[in-house]
Formats: structure tokens, sequence, C-alpha cells
């Protein structure tokens, strides 16, 4: 095809790649990234939630659990909330901003622990094959056949919804996709001659699972890393919602919804504004991932 | 009858858009065909020949387009033509085969589903005319049992037969113009030399235009009347086959022909002649020729500024060189060396003695669907090789017949199921890598095939070959910086090479990076498995040098492993010949290329394309089904298949090893003597030669 | 084929046996517990431990499980304390319930969501791709809650053209099929913009392999390239993933059933762990993990039949 033959002659000569510092090589990544459209600007969204996370101590205009009771009477969104307020009183404006705190730290923290356990049991059962290949391999797919609300439900309603909890719960959960994938990777890596190399050097599989095959693996990793970090916001939210997330009084933005939208017919704002902003944080996490699979991310 | 050419492709102008910003792929290409000729575009990777092809049928892609020019197929400029108007050329006036036949057909459908839809899309013809329309051309590109065949899916069948039906669903609808974009490459050589010759049968009576487009001289030879040399997007040189081979006037040409090791070179006779540099970028186009930086003959001044013209060279009128000095080179003389045999100097004390080497794969409980446990496959089966200090052996074969195999059971990639390996008088055939001691595992080390996998793209070089010199060498220091930069330098690299990282590599200096890296524990025994395979023309003999030059220096016992048969006469000192797990012949290189051959070695040498078109012998073409993997022969194993088949003993007896000479050795029914009786040479044997 | 069913029903019953272990290990572990839960927080210590050795709860775990295999073996899944029926009874009605709104919405989605991914991935790049995926994007990312909150905020509240609540129960004016189309709405956008996005990915590979090109290349329209050549190939990944949606129709979309308040499964399975009714806990895990193993398997046959390299 045409785009192989093009790869072909401008690869020919490479230019010579002087040594970056590590300073140089993030700017070097960031205008890579900001090269795709849909991942600068998922990037700019991830960003600007967590620049208003960060400061939500410093702008949020009212304590996030303060009862406005004089506003009840008005509660839609006026000069005074910006966003109205809630039924109780409490400014939306303000329970969001400061909702976004917890949010923004269990997600990427369960999807951490994911990817170490995930990568960990991936690289094993791809290198190994066969008897330990099909045990993890097996064991993954218990995991995931099983509707993972449902999980949810009954460890957390008999646990408890602490945020550890949660996070441990959700690295469970997510952990065997990331072994799947890592292990499928890993098939097709140990195959790589440079792996074989290895072995003739007398390399230990722990070196070469770590060093040789892992790296490679980066890419697709990195990707559904985002995908996840997503997912997780938006479970998250799933979870405030039904009523096994984070305790009250804490703005938990699926329990605020979970608290209002009943009264949809007459106050839609309560529920919409936190609707919209677990949508829109999701929804960079995504775009960011379709950018950075298009980039086809390679250091 | 009008005399205009089939296809005329006239100041051809390609711009690919990369992040890079705008390429001219191809700046101005003009060539044209008559119906009924065969031209050969030759080049090597990143020429842009494959390019052209595309153009042709105006299949770019979204980052390709025609910048200016026209290209004239039976009157009609295909530039303007809109979709419409090229589908119904597609396919019916223009047919193309490709490279990866596999890849090509459609993995779902059936083979005749595939094949019937040509005549039913372009003639509008029914289903049962489609019908034995396809199966007629099955029969013509020499497919047994063509009903059956049409039944088949893709991957129920071998690379030679795709490629036959790739041909065939080309021809089908009786195409003015054939473009063939390598359709050999990738095919076993006695597979390729039935497909070159049923194109060859094929053109005469099908009278189509063919554009056949190669980076093998030899396969080009054999098939066309014309050739053109590409370098860099532009054809270089131009002229009729013989005209090229016997008097090429272009520097780049010249270079090809000079480092190809074809059957009748001898590393101490004929060294080969790499060509300095690399193949550059086409981002930066010079002025003047593009091949001046690597040109011996370049003259800074004329070549380097302004455009070059095309000359017709004096008295072949239809030889046409793009170089300023095609006129004042001296004459060119084809390279060989008569062949000698000489003694070497006493054989020593094998290093490295296989002996009774068998290896089967047993059928694994794979996740089989429906039932069938895979059967167990005999890869190895009573091998006997033997290599000394200081000597190359080279083991040639087609697919399946072992080498692999053997290259992994010598690594300790894979363990013997019987006999052994012995290693410096160490017993190593049962000891997987893992189970071998660290001196062993310095001892022998390994090149890869595929230099874009043979190193880990994460990381440095200067990572990889220190890791290597730490694993390998005792008492090397921690700090390796030193002993990395020597290695580079054994191979002929800059020290600053060990900053960078794979992707920023040409593929023969990642193959250099993997010598070097094999070098690290200053091995007894290198095995190179196919280490030049994959690589240009003009960077294997470099590669292929640095091997020699470092075996003479290491002192190291070279196992060299190729399909490539000029290599190996080349390169070898000694030389075994394997057919599906057994050695049919070996023996000192001189011996087995010579005359009595084993009737595989005979097939092999005829079938080997060779850049000379003066080069005319018996070909002997192979027919008979080759005996699938899980099959154990009772008799010889090329029973199925040999041409010199005596009878009934070959299949029932397996063939008694005949000592011709005391390092000649074949399997054979046929008696050494009677079998030299029957047979010419098949080397050596040009009539153009000095 | 006989091996290939033997096999996966052998894990199929495997992993029944683990789940429902693992379950019940899980909320009757500690003897007091069980009967605490029944009797409430403010039951004395005393009656506590007379009702468990009662229900001889006291008696070691594992005997409880195979008795409580036994039971299920012949049917009788217990007693569900929320709903005061037998957990047979009450499963069975909710299954059914939310069987109606997954067919309904699978009906929808896969058509739909074939069609878009074809039209997306077959010109990677392409406007129409381009709005296709950033669509997909964004209602795949908005959780189905919130999208049961905009549509219900401009369906419901703004337009006032469909109801708000979907009790199945035909009243206050609305039809019982109107009742239906909100939810099936927001199940279809939310689950299809995921299903897009793995076809397109899917056909865009495709549309990459040299086949294709053969198949341009041989004059063939671009209908009979899309539709008899692509396709097929490109279907191969995403059946599976699709057979995988029905597993998500039962039970993940207990958040659109809280919404709407449908009577549904998923709902159930709330309710149940919110009340700790534990014969209904455990045995909706039962029923929730066997569809899921069986549209696996499923799955894996549909992968089988469409593949010849696989089945020939």
């Amino acid at each position: 095809m045409s785009t192989p033959a093009a790869a072909d002659i401008l690869s020919a000569s490479p230019p010579a790649a002087a040594r970056l510092r590590p300073l140089a090589r993030w700017r070097r990544r960031l205008t890579a990234v900001s090269a795709s459209r849909p991942a600068a600007v998922g990037l700019g969204i991830i960003l600007v939630w967590v620049a208003l996370a960060i400061l939500a101590p410093a702008i949020a205009p009212y304590a996030p659990n303060a009862n406005d009771l004089a506003a009840l009477a008005n509660p839609t969104p006026s000069r005074t909330h910006w966003l109205g307020t809630d039924h109780l009183g409490r400014d939306v404006l303000s329970r969001i901003l400061w909702g976004a705190r917890p949010v923004l730290v269990i997600a990427p923290l369960a999807v951490l622990g994911a990817a170490a356990l995930g990568s960990l049991l991936g690289l094993t059962a791809g290198y190994y094959g066969r008897w330990v290949g099909v045990v993890i391999t097996r064991a993954c797919d218990i995991v995931l056949s099983f509707p993972v609300i449902i999980l949810y439900m009954i460890i957390l309603a008999h646990f408890g919804s602490s945020a550890w909890n949660i996070i441990g719960v959700l690295t469970l959960t997510k952990a065997p996709i990331i072994a799947r994938i890592v292990r499928g990777m890993t098939l097709d890596l140990r195959e790589r001659e440079y792996v074989t190399a290895a072995k003739m050097r007398g390399e230990s599989a722990l070196y070469i699972m770590l060093v040789e095959i892992l790296p490679n693996a980066r890419g697709p990793l990195i990707v559904d890393m985002c995908l996840r970090t997503g997912y997780n916001v938006i479970i998250i939210g799933v979870l405030g919602f039904l009523g096994i997330g984070l305790p009250p009084p804490d703005p938990d933005w699926g329990g605020m919804v979970k608290d209002t939208y009943g009264m949809m017919m007459v106050w839609p704002h309560m529920a919409l504004f936190p609707c919209a902003a677990i949508s829109s944080l999701v929804v960079g996490f995504n775009l960011l991932a379709i950018g950075l699979r298009e980039l086809g991310l390679r250091d | 009858m009008t005399d205009a050419p089939v296809l005329d492709v006239r100041h051809l102008r390609v711009i690919y858009t990369t992040r890079a910003g705008e390429v001219t792929v191809i700046p101005d290409l003009s060539l044209s065909l008559e119906a009924g000729e065969a031209f050969g575009l030759v080049g090597e990777s990143g020429c842009g020949k494959s390019t052209v092809a595309l153009s042709i049928v105006r299949y770019l892609g979204r980052t390709g387009r025609i910048g200016g020019g026209q290209i004239l197929v039976e009157g009609r400029d295909l530039t303007t033509l809109g979709d419409a108007a090229l589908r119904t050329i597609r396919g019916r006036r223009i047919a193309m085969v490709y490279q990866d036949p596999m890849a090509s057909l459609n993995p779902v459908m059936t083979v005749g589903r595939q094949l019937m839809e040509v005549p039913m899309i372009h003639e509008r013809v029914g289903a049962r005319v489609a019908r034995e329309r396809a199966i007629a051309m099955l029969s013509e590109v020499k497919l047994a049992d063509p009903a059956g065949v049409m039944e088949r899916y893709p991957h129920q069948l071998s690379g030679g037969q795709q490629q036959r039906i790739v041909i065939a669903m080309a021809l089908i609808a009786g195409p003015a113009l054939l473009i063939m974009d390598e359709p050999t490459t990738g095919l076993d050589v006695t597979v390729e030399a039935a497909v070159l010759d049923l194109v060859r049968e094929l053109r005469q009576r099908h009278r189509s235009a063919i554009l056949f487009i190669s980076h093998n001289l030899g396969s080009v030879a054999r098939v066309c009347d014309r050739v053109g040399v590409m370098y860099r997007g532009e054809i270089v040189e131009e002229g009729l086959v013989r005209q090229i081979f016997a008097n090429p006037r272009h520097p780049y040409t010249r270079g090809l022909l000079d480092c190809l090791p074809t059957l009748g070179r001898d590393k101490r006779q004929a060294p080969l002649v790499p060509i300095a540099g690399q193949v550059e970028s086409a981002i930066s186009r010079p002025a003047g020729c593009g091949f001046a930086r690597r040109c011996v003959h370049v003259e800074s001044g004329r070549c380097t500024s302004g455009s070059i013209a095309a000359v017709t060279v004096d008295g072949e009128p239809r030889h046409r060189v793009v170089c300023v000095r095609a006129a004042e080179l001296p004459p060119w003389r084809r390279r060989t060396g008569a062949v000698v045999s000489e003694e070497r100097g006493v054989e020593t004390e094998p290093v490295i003695d296989v002996h009774h080497l068998t290896k089967i794969y047993e059928a694994r409980r794979r996740r089989r669907r429906f039932g069938g446990k895979r059967p167990s496959v005999r890869a190895l089966a009573d091998v006997n090789l033997a290599a000394a200090r200081r000597q190359t052996l080279a083991i040639v074969g087609e697919s399946g017949c072992g080498k692999s195999t053997l290259a992994k059971v010598l690594s300790g990639i894979e363990v013997a199921t019987a006999g052994g390996v012995t290693l410096d008088g160490v017993e190593v055939g049962s000891l997987g890598v893992d189970a071998r001691s660290a001196a062993l595992r310095r001892k022998l080390q390994m090149v890869f095939q595929n230099p874009d996998s043979t190193l880990n793209p994460s990381h440095t070089v200067g990572y990889a070959i220190g890791r290597a010199l730490r694993r390998l060498r005792d008492g090397a220091p921690a700090d390796t910086t030193d002993g990395v930069a020597r290695l580079l330098e054994v191979v002929k690299l800059a020290p600053a090479m060990a900053a960078r990282k794979p992707h920023h590599l040409s593929g023969g200096e990642k193959q250099r990076v993997a010598i070097a890296r094999a070098l690290a524990g200053d091995p007894d025994v290198i095995v190179a498995d196919e280490p030049v395979s994959a690589l240009d023309v003009s960077v294997q003999a470099a590669v292929i040098n640095l091997l020699n030059e470092i075996q003479a220096t290491h002192g190291a016992t070279l196992i060299f492993i190729s399909h490539d048969l000029g290599v190996v006469r080349y390169l070898a000192d000694h030389v075994a010949v394997m057919y599906l797990g057994t050695v049919a012949e070996v023996g000192r290189v001189e011996r087995v290329f010579a005359p009595p051959y084993h009737p595989y070695t005979e097939a092999l040498l005829s079938a080997v394309p060779v850049p000379d078109p003066d080069h005319d012998i018996p070909r002997i073409l192979l027919e008979g089904p080759v005996p699938r993997a899980d099959e154990v022969p009772r008799g010889c194993p090329f029973a199925t298949r040999c041409p010199r088949r005596v009878g009934a003993i070959c299949d029932d007896t397996p063939p008694p090893v005949q000592q011709l000479a005391p390092d000649h050795r074949l399997a054979c029914h046929i008696p050494g003597p009677e079998l030299r009786r029957m047979q010419t040479p098949l080397v050596g044997t040009s009539s153009a030669g000095r | 084929m006989a091996r290939f069913f033997a096999k996966h029903v052998a894990f199929l019953l495997l992993t029944l046996l683990v789940v429902s272990f693992l379950v019940f290990t899980l909320n009757e572990f500690s003897p007091g517990a069980v009967a605490r839960k029944i009797l409430g927080a403010y039951a004395t210590q005393e009656q506590v431990e007379l009702l468990t050795k009662q229900m001889g709860l006291d008696r070691p775990l594992l005997v409880r499980y195979v008795e409580y295999l036994r039971a299920a073996a012949s049917g009788d899944l217990g007693y569900s304390a929320r709903y005061k029926l037998p957990v047979r009874e009450v499963i069975g009605k909710h299954l059914a319930n939310t069987a109606l709104l997954a067919a309904i919405a699978f009906a929808c989605i896969v058509p739909f969501s074939m069609v878009l991914g074809v039209a997306a991935g077959m010109r990677e790049g392409s406007r129409l791709d381009r709005v296709i995926l950033m669509l997909s994007t964004v209602v795949a990312s908005i959780p189905e809650f919130a999208l049961g909150v905009f549509l219900a905020s401009v369906f419901v509240v703004w337009l006032h053209w469909l109801p708000g609540t979907a009790t199945l129960v035909a009243g206050g004016g609305w039809s019982v099929a109107s009742q239906l189309v909100l939810p099936v709405a927001v199940i279809v956008l939310f689950d299809a913009g995921y299903v897009v996005s793995m076809i397109r990915a899917s056909m865009v590979e495709v549309m990459q392999r040299p086949y294709i090109r053969t198949a341009v290349l041989k004059g063939l329209p671009l209908s009979r390239v899309i539709l008899r050549h692509a396709v097929r190939n490109a279907m191969l990944t995403p059946i599976t993933v699709i057979m995988l949606q029905i597993n998500y129709l039962v039970a993940g979309v207990v958040v659109v059933e809280t919404v709407f308040a449908y009577p549904g499964f998923g709902r159930m399975m709330l309710e149940a762990t919110l009340f700790k009714d534990i014969a209904l806990i455990e045995a909706g895990a039962l029923v929730a993990v066997f569809l899921a193993v069986a549209t696996n398997i499923l799955g894996d046959l549909a992968y089988i039949i469409l593949d010849p390299r696989i089945r020939v």
C-alpha cells in the first residue's frame, strides 16, 4: 500500500537524535500530544477540572454543606448562587467544585492499581502460557463475566463504601481487563527476536517481562488507562446515584443527582448541573484516549 | 492495430503529504510499454517502484497524490478519470498481482467466489459461465484439481498456490496491462522459479503487457524484455535486458551488480563491493544527480549542479542512462572467479558437532475447537553436521526444511528429542538455554533475521550492547561505555550511536548493532539465522563482508543459515543442503555446487534466478506434492517430487549416505558416479563470463 | 463440536460454583450476622442466638453451603425477606420485565450501531467519520442516569411528550408502550455509543488490509467491496462484544431502572443488597453469572461460525 512505501522512503535516513534532557522530553511530548485535536481538547478539559478541584477551597463561593435557608424560596440560578441551590439550600456550584476532588483522586488511583495488578497478571499469563496462563486467564474471565454493578452492590453494601473500599473494588474489577490487554501484547511480543536474544544471555524471566516486554506494551496500555479513568468516573457517579457511593454529607456528584432528580419536574437544574459536570470530565478522558490512539503513541 | 503503447507514463510526478510536509517522491518519471512487452522495474526499498505501480492504478491512499504528468493506458489518461471510469478499467484493462498473496485474498470468501466476481461484474456474465471461466483459468495457472480449489479458502492453500490464484484473478478478464509488484518475494526459490516460468508462458498466450516490479535482478532477467533501474524516484538507466546486464552504464547499476553474490562468486576471488552510504530520504532532494553522494565516479560540479539529462548509449539505441559521465566510464566486467578448489589448510577438530540430531514437536492439546489434536511434526531427523574453528558452515534449504529448528536447538531455545550437539566437547543438545552455564552461553551467540525486531525498541543501542557485555563477559566493569564503543567500532559504527534508539537506525545499522551485541562475549560460535535476507541488496554486501571480517579477526566459527544460494556460495566454506528435516547433501562448497548433485540440490541450483540473460541452464521444475509436515515419509523425503526418482525403492527405503569424498556426503539411492554422468554443471556456465 | 460444548459447559458450572460460594460466604460468614439481619438491629443477643440455633446457622459453613446447593438444584431458592415471596417468583417477575426492556433495546442497538460503525469506518477521517466518532464518544461519556436526566428534562419536563416514570402500570393517561420509550432510548444511546466505536475501529482496521485493495483494484463497485468483502471480516471481533452487551442489558441497566422506577432485575438486586435480603442476593448473583457466561459462550460460537479459518 502507499503508506508503507512512503514510510520506507522517508525513514531511509533518520535525523540525528540528540539526547534530550527530561524536561525537554516532556515538553516534546506535550507538543506531540497537542498535534491531535481530540487529544488537546481532552487534555485541556481534564486540566481545567484538575485546576478547579485543587483551587476549590479558594474559589468556591460557599462552603459545600452550608445551608442557605433564605435561598430555599427560590433555588434557581441567580446572582447570589450562580448555579442555584439544591433542595437543602446548599450552593450547587460549590458542591460541584468540591465534589471534583474525591472523583479526581479515586478514579486515577483505582486505574493505577488496576494497571499495576493487571500488568503483572497479564505479563505472567502471556509469558508463561500453558498452565499458569490458562489459570490466570480463566480467573480473569470469571471476574469479567460477572456483571460488575451487581458486584459493587454486593460488596459495597456489605463492607460499607469508604473511599478505599471503592478504590479496592474498582481495582479488582478493572484489573482483568488490563490483564487481558497486556496478555495479548505479551503473547505477541515474546516471539520477538530481542526476547530470544535476552534468553540467550541468560536473563531471568522477571527481567524479560519487566524490562524487555512491558515497556513495549506502553502505547495501548496508556490509551486503555485513559479510557478506564473515564469509566471509573462514570462508575463513581453511578455508585453515588444508587446510594452506595461515598457517604453523605460530602458532595458527591452522583449523590447530588440522586437527591435531586425527583424534583426534576420543578427544579431541573439541581440534577442537570452535576450530570453535566460528570459528563464533561468523562468526555475529556475519552477524547484524550482517542487522540492518543490516533497518534500511535510512541516515544 | 495502432502503434500506441499500451502504457505511456509521461513526466509523472507523485507527492506524499507527511507530518514533515510535502515530499516529492517521484519528481519526473517516464516510461512506455508496448503490447506483449515485459518491462522490469528494479530498485531497492524506498526507491518508489511500488509508488509507480500504485499511481498507475490510482490507489495512492489519502496521503499521496499525482502532482503532474500523464498516465496513458490504451490512449486514455488515467489522471483525469473519475471513480466510475476507473472502475471499468481496473480489473478489466489493468490488473495487479501483489507481493503477499495470503494477505491479498479475502480470508472469509472461497477462492472460487473471488475469481468469479471479476467476469460477473465486468462482463456481466452469469454465475455458471463465470464458474467455467474460473475453472479454466485455474488449470491454465497449473493448479491441480481446479474444481476442488474453487471451494477452498485461501488459508488452506500454500504460498505458491495462492500466488497462482492471484495471477489467475488478474488474468481472467484478459487485461491489456498486468502490473506485478514483487510477486515472488517471500516465495521459496523452487516455487519462485515455477511462478516465473508460468508468467513467461502466460505472457506468450495472452499478449498482455507486463510491468514487473522487483528488487531481485535475477527474476527480472528471467522474465523481462526491458529493464529500468530506479533510484530515489527516478529511472537512472533503461534498456534491453541484455544491454543492462552486459553493459551497465550507470554507476548505481554497476554498484548493484557488483555487490550481488551470484552463484559464481567466491569470497576469496571476487569480494563483494558494497555501495557506500545508504539510501537517502526523499525529503532532501539535492540539486544534480541523486546518486552523487554515494557514487565512486562522482565529479563535483558536473554531477552536483543542475538536472542531469538522459543520454543514449553509443551503439545501443534503446539503452538510455541518466548520467553525465556515462560515456567515460570504463567497460564493465562481470566479477566472477574461476572455481578453484584449493587446499585451505588442515581441517581442525570440529568446534561444534551435530550428531544424529532429531527434533519432534509433540502434539499439544491446543484449543482446537472441533476436535483433532495437532499431530506431531518431525522437524529434524537424524541430522549430522560439523563445523571446525574459523570455518563458515552454511545451512541452506527452503521453508520447512528444518533450518530454523536447527538454529533453535543450537541456541538452546529448543531442546533435542534425540541425538545431540557437542560444543567444544560439551554436550548441549539436551540443554535448554536456561540450563546452560554462563560459560556455555558465552560461547554460542546468535544473529537474527529481522532487523526490525532484533533490537528492543525501548532500549538505546548502548544499553543493549552494554547489557550483553555485563551478562556475557566475565569481569566486565560496571561502566560499559568503553566496551560498547569498542564493539561499535568493530561493526563500523560511530560511538555516538550508543545514545540512539532503534527506530532511528536503518536496517543495515540495526543488524550491525545486533552483530555487535552477539560479539559482546567473544563467542566461539556465531549462529546467524538469515541475517541479511531482510536487507537491501546494497546493504547486504556490507554486512556480509563484516561477518567475514569478524570471523577472520575473532577466530569464530560461523554457522550461516540462509535460503539464498548466491550468498551461501560466496560466504561458506562448507554447506549443508536440507530438505524436510534431513541433510540431503553436505560438503565443501565447491564440491556441493559441482556435480554430482543430490537431485534436490540440482533443482535448487537450476531454480535460482541469476541476473545474467546468457545464463542458460536446463531448468528443473519440481512437480508433485510436498509431503505434509506431520507425515513421516518411509523412504526418501524428496521422493514425491524428485525428477530422478528411480522407482519404489525411493518411496520405501531411506537413502544411504554416500561418502563421495572426505568432505562430501549425499543421501541418494543413485550412486554418485552415475549422478555425475547424468548431470551437467549448473554453476559458472555463463557464456558471457570472462 | 461436542468437545467445544463440553468444555464450555464445564466452565459454566465451575464459574457458577465459584461465584455462588463466594457470595454465600460473604453473606453468611458470621453465624450471628444472618439472624441479626433478619431480626433487625434492636434484637437482643439472646434472641439472635436463639434464632441462629433454630435456623441451624451455627453449623459449619460448608455444610450449609451444600444444603443450599441441594435446595437450589431442586428449585427452592429460598424466601425473600424484602418482598415476602418465594425468591423464584420474585426473580421470575423482575427478570421478565428486564427481558422485555433488553429485547427491545438489543433489537435497536444492533442494526443502529452496525450501520453507523460501518459508515464511519468505511472512510476513516472523512467528515461522516469524524461526526460519528465525536457523537458516539460524547454519548458514551454521559452516564446513563445523566442521559436519563437530560432526556427527561427535554421530553418530560419541557415538551411533556412522554411520562417520567415507567412502572409498567398503565395509568395517568400514559400507555405502557409510551412508558418504555425513554428507558429504551437511554439504554440504546449509551450502549450504542460504545458498540459503534468498536465496530468502527474494526472496520477501519479491515479497510487497511491488502485484500480490500485487491477488491478495489479488481474494479468492484464500492458497495460490493464494503458489503461483501469488508463487513464480514470487520464483524468478527465486534460479534463477541455485541453478545456481551446482553450481559449489560440484564444487570447493568439498574441505573436506568432506578431513574424511571422500572421494576426490573437490576433494581431488584439493588434493593436486595441495600436491604440485606440474603436469599435474593445469592440467587440473583447466580442468575446474573449464568447469563454472563452463557452470553460468553454464544459469542465464542458466533465467532467460530463466522471465521472459516477456525472452522475448517
